[in-house]
């Protein structure tokens, strides 16, 4: 579908300049309508720049902000083009307001892709506005201008003028045409590139309030929510009338919540309903959880209440006997191949179900005034999340304002939006006094939208040589009928596919009705570790070292799926292969008894990454991460070094958390991990010291990293851990395997 | 019932429940924000604030038991948000999301303060009880080991290849 951008130029009180991009509005439905992927070439950006007469420049940062830094690099590409200094750049949030915004949406790893090149015609297009007003104030070509920190110069007449004097007569200037408004030579970038702080880390270590939790409106209540312990259940009865007498309670009530959707699998991941519940509204968050303690209800638990992670393993091993329900790709013949094989290789992998516990808890504050709705909400989709309240309260968007701010940690988690719901739903209730919704730590481990488990039951071929003729895969998810449960599908022809001459990779489904979602780097997350864990035990069987053997499969020069967003370039994956072989010395370091190095590549998110583990574990099986090593090509540029780093030595770290300790499983449909305690995230002591971080540069158009540096390291690990000991791992967390960290 | 606290170096009385958590009248009564709420169990440590100069966990510190006693929260760590910790902190630009940052550093300054020149062994015992669920270990590590004027025994590497 064609999208017609425009600028459009405002003249600021007291002489200043405002640039917006607008989308054309009919465009913007037909993408709602679409709901095109993230990522893809649909999506268009809009931000606003504003110079005041003074020169001071405040670019607004689009997108909900949560950790990942896309607030500041996204106004970094806007101010280089622009050719402004950025330590004269304000960085402020925009408001939810797509139509001027484009998507505002935080998820997938697509902040860069999808913004790279409307917002370097944003800064280029104020750029020229700014030079055509200076030159018709000095009667000059504007050819014969230039711009550099803020300032057009005239060097024939040694005159120049800083943009804050321009900006008033800038805003009069025609407005450039966004296809063919000029962009900087990549060679002239002084902010791309550059490394640059967070402009909020001033407020976050001096403890100011910046988060969703922190909001107070004044009169405001507190409210507890309970739900029933399997997800979706309803409420039989509740000792209301009990609660509403204990100190400090000015309301309790139950709320009926929504159709059920756990069944009904929506087409995409903000298919989100409210959940029954009882809510209690008090003076005092404490009072209200006080009172929680002492709520009795009765529960009607629904049909998953049956659902256990011991009932899943059973039904996955007995599917795996079983011809798999559906064929998900084929090339040649698998099964002849394999009869004909010098060797075969079997395997079953397992990756479990995981919550997301961004440590900020859900949670909204709402104001509902007599049919007009206010929330405050920290969310990677404030639209979707108006969008959810709109839909469970009968609403329309119109009478919904939602304020987004800063998030203590997303991991996709705030993608969907429940406890927006809840929060307007209980604010509706209280009509005329605002509320805030907060859950425990235990309401979150035990009401996410979970990371599906997997299972992987794997037989491939080699011939004499050592190379992969043959590859059968059975897929054992989670769904009903052929429908793939929320996050559980995998792209059919995802790599090792069309490398491997004799391919079948089929599934088969297990009815489930547990809430399920895209965890950080989704899809990939659990898969990396299956793929690069079984191709590592190919290696082995072949005799090859783990890397040469990568480098092998991967040296049949093609792209898979060329041309989608899918598309993966061989050659890509071996550049970063390679590097990080080079830069950790694989191969050429002699490593103690008891340590391994192990590897593991991943193209996902548009980009490739290699990352290699110094593993050394002690006879009592402790794991110490010595050291590790990320090679990543994202493209052209990497926007900002600085953040780049951080989200690749974090990802490493919280891949670490699954490889160990992670988990959430099921007993009577009840997630049994509540707290911190049982569901372990690495520690300080347990973090390694070294992450070394390396970014090749090849000439692709500039890509996201909050999430495809994850996955590689849980199998770059586990195949360390092989390496160190003979000890294959072929399922996650190790911890239940009698391993700890060090 | 009616408590007096010392907070920041200023006394105030609260009237609140005996049993009520410091975290929750810090924040909710007295208007604190910063000292955050991750799991009210004593394993994240995002609610860390100091009492009698000892880090502890604000949310299993009842009210009663804080009375009297000196309490400094991430808004009273320095009188004008310079404490070496804070510069440093803005300077690696350490924190992703930040949110549990307030009780990283008040974690820090705590071990700073009994132990100037801390090891690398002697940090991780010390911020092992601090969470962080974007994980920016490797530059809180370095960040305490800059405040402390140590050199740092390991520093992460980071280069682009053309």
């Amino acid at each position: 579908m064609k999208r017609r951008a425009f600028l459009r130029t405002t003249a600021l009180a007291g002489g200043g300049l405002m640039v917006a991009m607008y989308l054309d509005p009919a465009a913007v439905l037909g993408q709602e309508g679409s709901r095109a992927p993230a990522g893809g070439a649909n999506y268009k950006p809009w931000a606003f720049l504003k110079i005041d007469a003074n020169g001071k420049v405040i670019i607004l940062g689009k997108n909900p902000e949560g950790g990942q830094g896309a607030k500041v690099h996204l106004p970094m590409i806007i101010a280089d083009e622009l050719d402004v200094d950025w330590k004269d750049v304000t960085i402020e949030n925009a408001p939810l307001d797509e139509q001027s915004f484009g998507i505002q949406r935080t998820g997938g790893s697509t902040a860069t892709p999808i913004n790279w090149e409307p917002l370097r015609q944003c800064g280029a297009a104020a750029r020229q506005m700014l030079v055509a007003a200076a030159a018709q104030t000095w009667s000059v070509q504007t050819s014969e201008c230039t711009t550099a920190s803020g300032r057009v110069r005239h060097a024939a007449s040694s005159r120049s003028l800083g943009y804050g004097e321009l900006a008033a007569k800038a805003a009069a200037m025609p407005v450039p045409d966004l296809k063919t408004v000029k962009v900087k030579d990549p060679k002239d970038y002084k902010v791309i590139g550059q490394s640059a702080r967070n402009q909020d880390v001033p407020k976050i270590v001096r403890g100011e309030p910046l988060y969703a939790i922190d909001v107070k409106l004044p009169g405001m209540l507190y409210a507890a929510y309970e739900k029933c312990p399997v997800p979706g259940g309803k409420v039989a009865t509740a000792n209301i009338d009990e609660i509403k007498k204990l100190p400090g309670v000015r309301n309790a009530f139950v709320v009926p919540g929504g159709p059920d959707l756990t069944y009904t699998y929506p087409a995409c991941c903000i298919g989100v309903s409210l959940h029954a519940g009882v809510a209690i509204v008090a003076d005092s968050w404490w009072q209200a959880q006080q009172a929680r303690a002492k709520l009795k209800v009765t529960w009607n638990e629904g049909p998953t209440a049956s659902n256990s992670t011991d009932g899943f393993n059973r039904r996955a091993q007995e599917l795996s006997q079983q011809p798999p329900q559906i064929k998900l790709y084929n090339d040649g013949d698998a099964g002849r191949a394999l009869a004909g094989a010098a060797k075969t290789v079997e395997a079953a992998y397992y990756y479990p179900f995981l919550a997301h516990a961004p440590l900020e808890p859900q949670n909204c504050t709402a104001h509902f005034v007599n049919g007009k709705l206010e929330v405050w909400v920290g969310s990677q989709t404030p639209r979707e999340g108006r969008q959810v309240i709109a839909q469970s309260l009968g609403m329309s968007d119109s009478d919904i304002t939602v304020h987004f701010v800063r998030m203590g940690g997303g991991f996709g988690r705030r993608i969907l939006n429940d406890y927006m719901a809840e929060a307007a739903w209980i604010a509706r209730e209280m009509n005329g006094t605002p509320i805030k919704l907060l859950w425990t730590r235990q309401d979150d481990l035990t009401h996410d939208f979970y990371r599906p488990a997997g299972y992987h039951f794997f037989k491939a071929g080699l011939d004499a040589s050592g190379k992969i003729v043959a590859w059968n895969q059975h897929y054992v998810a989670f769904g009903e009928g052929e429908k793939f449960a929320p996050n559980t599908a995998i792209g059919g022809a995802s790599f090792p596919a069309g490398f491997i001459p004799n391919f079948s990779f089929n599934a088969s489904l297990i009815p489930m009705g547990i809430p399920t979602g895209p965890l950080r780097a989704p899809g990939t997350n659990g898969t990396t570790f299956v793929y690069q864990g079984f191709i590592d035990e190919l290696a082995v069987a072949s005799g090859k070292d783990p890397v040469e053997f990568r480098l092998g499969l991967l040296d049949t020069p093609r792209t898979l799926l060329p041309n989608t967003r899918d598309a993966f370039n061989a050659e890509r994956a071996k550049g970063v292969l390679r590097l990080a072989a080079e830069k950790s010395g694989w191969g050429r370091r002699q490593l103690p008894k008891g340590t391994g190095m192990g590897v593991a590549f991943l193209y996902a998110h548009l980009g490739y990454f290699a990352e290699i583990a110094e593993v050394s574990v002690d006879n009592q099986n402790r794991v110490k991460v010595n050291k590790v090593w990320v090679a990543a090509d994202i493209g052209s540029q990497v926007i900002n070094p600085l953040n780049a780093v951080h989200q690749v030595q974090g990802s490493v770290i919280d891949g670490m958390g699954a490889v160990m300790a992670q988990e959430t499983t099921f007993v009577n449909g009840r997630a049994q991990q509540a707290n911190f305690n049982d569901h372990r995230l690495v520690r300080m002591n347990q973090a390694p010291k070294d992450i070394e971080v390396h970014f090749l540069k090849t000439d692709n158009a500039p890509t996201g990293l909050g999430e495809p540096a994850l996955p590689p390291i849980i199998p770059a690990i586990t195949n360390a851990i092989y390496a160190a000991t003979g000890k294959r791992i072929r399922s996650i967390p190790i911890g239940k395997q009698g391993f700890s960290w060090a | 019932m009616p408590f007096s606290l010392n907070v920041n170096g200023k006394s105030v009385t609260v009237d609140v429940p005996a049993d009520m958590p410091l975290l929750w009248v810090l924040r909710d009564v007295l208007d604190l924000r910063g000292t955050k709420f991750g799991c009210g169990l004593g394993q994240c440590g995002a609610c860390t604030v100091h009492l009698r100069g000892n880090a502890v966990r604000s949310c299993q510190t009842t009210v009663s038991s804080a009375a009297g006693a000196a309490i400094t929260t991430i808004e009273g760590l320095s009188p004008d948000g310079s404490h070496p910790l804070q510069r440093v902190w803005e300077e690696l630009d350490v924190p992703q999301c930040g949110y549990c940052q307030a009780g990283q550093i008040m974690s820090a300054a705590a071990l700073l303060r009994r132990n100037p020149r801390p090891s690398d062994a002697d940090i991780d015992t010390a911020m092992s009880g601090n969470l962080c669920r974007c994980a920016t270990y490797t530059r809180i590590r370095e960040a305490i080991h800059r405040a402390a004027g140590n050199v740092s025994p390991t520093a992460t590497t980071a280069e682009v290849i053309r």
